[in-house]
């Protein structure tokens, strides 16, 4: 320590004690990890950005002149692309918001205390568990089904009956993403909902709250960035959805159910057009950095409000 | 199985299939092969059988190494496109339908078989005229057939002499009509027809584009103008819309081919119009509850004689394969006469591949194993006529499909608006309408029309 303080007199306090060639001594090490994962992340998507600017269709041996943004025109010119957005936000949106209101009610009930508690948190976990293009399938066939579907069967003493899928299909899967996220929901706020302090709640029980007000005042404000993190997940994964749109209803009736993922599979995949495929892959991920953007904004809140 | 847009859930049970690319035979042992011979092959019944057979072959031919990856149809089609058209090279054989194998050929992409199948004691006249032809290009023969198959109306023989009425020996769409109204009985959970709904060129296209031709519809003249919004197509497109929406099964716009026989299977349908290849698994009492209930009559026509469609799953040789002499030699004996005799002695002869070769169904025990079904599938199949099924000339050959690259992406659109209008969220007059606008482009961006 005193050897150190005579050798090295003054600590500037801009730089830190760290010389230029000692900075690099030390990242060094870490430049081909940073290297590989710009590699790994970025060369696709350039490449994407390459065949965005071709007029490629693969069926065509003969095509592949570049076309500059005319994929992009065409791709934003087309209904069907249009279409796919308005499907792909409202199917989010709806069923986010869905599970999430499911999730707390769920998780302020399995915040109590009762017999058998851990069976029936392990069952409502289990839909989040159910690999997604599985439970397209279970629901496509033994929930929805006009004849000997259970959705009907439940609803029949009521006089409902309906063919869902082909009368409703965006409910229908907003119905099954709902299912399938408000467990995931119901987790992130039950995380919340224990982590709060009792002597805060057992406070306001003092004051003389009852247990709404407690709820109102004390734990939702607790809640609240349990809530958004859920939200922010959901929508990131709830926009890629694709199994339950293959599996279900392939995008019909007509283009009634077709979202962004599946619209550029049809495009890549039925038309093999490349670069319309790709044009419509690199303005799906501008829109995504820009809600990720937004949605590490609100990470990163968290975290500071957190520390 | 014609089923390019198969029931998804097929798909992903057979995404399995996909983890599992068998590596298969060439454990001749001994000295180890030389040659290896990557095939891409489809995860049907039939072609399970082949990975199991394989090693005859390999007896037979300790030098080649034969691998199989086999994958869901959507999948193989995927892959099979993007490394053919990328020059990849991962297959030495690729499994191919009639709708590819003209467009592939005159891409180049596959290497003309016309010579290889023309020597030795292949005998290639024995394969099915109109399955020979479709799979020709120029004249020659770019892929081998496994199996072919037509389309054909299943009906309910019980519930026909209940209601006293008789099919006759070729239906028309009007007579069907009849029957379906006259059988419908959905408080028994008894639908008057079963067809497809489900989108996809491969779906719902193919049975519909049968109706379309057989009423003197087309979707392009021979100058490549498009036609479907003619009062012919019109007519037709509502008269499968309609059957389907007053006596069809519940839920026919997410209906496919796989649906729809589970849905005759289980007796839930009074007749089922859709591919000959279903007839030998509603009379498998392992997956059919009506197994001998079932009656056979030839696709329903109306302005024409005859009205099936036609297809074929096909081997066929990429231009990229870097031994195509060998692919040849596996090819040779998988489609061999000696193949399907090897099937019906090891495996059963119900589970021979069908509609390839002409003396499959001069077999005795063939024609006894399946003798509700064999001759009209071969009759079927041999009354396609793939340069004109309807009334019109058109410029391409093949029956449920408009042979051009653009076909999958059109077909899948125009499949998607008339699925639309089977689950009554617009009229067929509208759905048409814009699959007119649809195939008017599709001419124009393809370079077809100026």
């Amino acid at each position: 320590m005193t050897a150190q303080s005579s050798k090295a007199p003054v600590r500037r306090p801009d730089a830190g004690a760290l010389t230029r060639a000692q900075r690099w001594g030390r990242r060094a090490p870490l430049l081909p990890a940073l290297l590989f994962v710009i590699a790994l992340t970025q060369v696709p998507f350039l490449f994407t950005v390459y065949y965005s600017t071709q007029g490629r269709n693969l069926l065509r041996p003969d095509s592949g002149e570049f076309v500059g943004l005319a994929n992009y025109a065409k791709v934003l010119a087309e209904p069907h692309f249009r279409n796919a957005v308005a499907n792909t936000v409202v199917l989010t949106v709806s069923a986010v918001a869905l599970s999430m209101l499911l999730g707390i009610a769920l998780a302020v009930l399995l915040d109590q205390r009762f017999a058998g508690r851990a069976v029936v948190r392990t069952m409502l976990i289990t839909p989040f568990l159910v690999m997604p293009a599985a439970a397209a399938l279970l629901w496509k066939t033994s929930m929805y089904h006009p004849v000997f579907g259970l959705v009907n069967w439940a609803l029949s003493p009521f006089g409902i009956s309906a063919d869902w899928v082909s009368q409703y299909p965006l409910l229908s899967i907003i119905a099954v993403l709902t299912w399938q996220w408000t467990p995931f929901m119901m987790l992130i706020v039950l995380a919340g909902l224990q982590s709060q302090s009792p002597e805060v709640l057992e406070a306001a029980r003092v004051d003389g709250a009852g247990s709404w007000a407690t709820f109102r005042r004390v734990t939702f404000p607790h809640l609240r960035r349990f809530i958004e993190l859920g939200i922010l997940l959901g929508t990131i994964y709830v926009v890629q959805t694709f199994d339950a749109i293959f599996m279900i209803t392939q995008g019909g009736p007509g283009q009634a159910s077709t979202n962004l993922p599946y619209f550029i599979y049809l495009q890549a995949f039925r038309a093999f057009d490349v670069g319309e495929a790709a044009a419509a892959g690199v303005i799906v991920v501008a829109a995504t950095i820009a809600i990720a953007m937004f949605a590490l904004r609100v990470i990163s809140n968290l975290f500071e409000e957190e520390s | 199985m014609f089923i390019p847009l198969r029931r998804p859930g097929l798909a992903a049970a057979a995404a399995g299939a996909l983890l599992t690319a068998t590596a298969c035979a060439g454990a001749g042992g001994g000295g180890g092969a030389e040659r290896t011979v990557t095939i891409a092959t489809v995860a049907n019944p039939q072609m399970q059988d082949i990975e199991e057979l394989a090693g005859k072959f390999s007896e037979q031919h300790p030098d080649i190494d034969v691998q199989f990856v086999t994958l869901p149809e959507n999948q193989l089609r995927d892959r099979v496109t993007q490394d053919i058209a990328t020059q990849g090279g991962q297959y030495d054989i690729v499994t191919v339908g009639t709708y590819e194998a003209p467009i592939w050929a005159e891409n180049g992409w596959l290497v003309s078989l016309e010579e290889y199948a023309g020597q030795g004691d292949y005998d290639v006249d024995d394969l099915v005229p109109a399955v020979r032809e479709a799979l020709s290009y120029d004249g020659e023969l770019y892929a081998a057939p496994f199996y072919g198959e037509s389309s054909f109306m299943m009906y309910r023989t019980d519930l026909f002499d209940e209601a006293g009425l008789e099919m006759p020996p070729q239906p028309t769409w009007k007579d069907i009509a009849g029957f379906a109204e006259e059988l419908h009985a959905p408080d028994d959970d008894v639908a008057g027809i079963c067809m497809r709904g489900l989108p996809g060129w491969g779906e719902l296209l193919a049975p519909l584009n049968t109706v379309i031709l057989t009423h003197g519809g087309q979707w392009y003249d021979e100058d490549w103008n498009a036609h479907l919004d003619s009062p012919e197509t019109q007519e037709a497109v509502e008269l499968y819309v309609d059957l389907l929406r007053d006596y069809g099964q519940q839920g026919a716009p997410n209906d496919g081919f796989t649906e729809c026989l589970t849905t005759m299977a289980q007796g839930n349908a009074a007749m089922f119009y859709d591919a000959t290849v279903a007839a030998g698994l509603l009379e498998d009492p392992e997956s059919s509850n009506v197994t001998g209930q079932i009656g056979y009559a030839p696709a329903p026509v109306a302005e024409t004689d005859h009205a099936g469609w036609l297809w074929a799953w096909s081997m066929a040789v990429p231009s990229t394969s870097s031994d195509p002499d060998a692919a040849w030699e596996f090819i040779s004996w998988a489609t061999s006469k000696e193949y399907i005799s090897l099937v019906g002695e090891e495996l059963g002869w119900e589970r021979v591949p069908p509609g390839s070769r002409m003396s499959t169904y001069s077999k005795p025990e063939y024609q006894s194993a399946a003798e509700k079904f064999a001759s009209a599938t071969l009759e079927a199949i041999e009354n396609v006529d793939v340069h004109q099924p309807g009334l019109h000339p058109q410029p391409w050959t093949g029956v449920q499909y408009v042979a051009i690259p653009e076909f999958q992406d059109l077909g899948t659109k125009v499949s998607q608006e008339i699925s639309a209008a089977i689950a009554g969220q617009q009229s067929v007059e509208k759905a048409l309408e814009k699959s007119q606008r649809y195939a008017e482009s599709t001419a124009e961006s393809g370079g077809y029309r100026d």
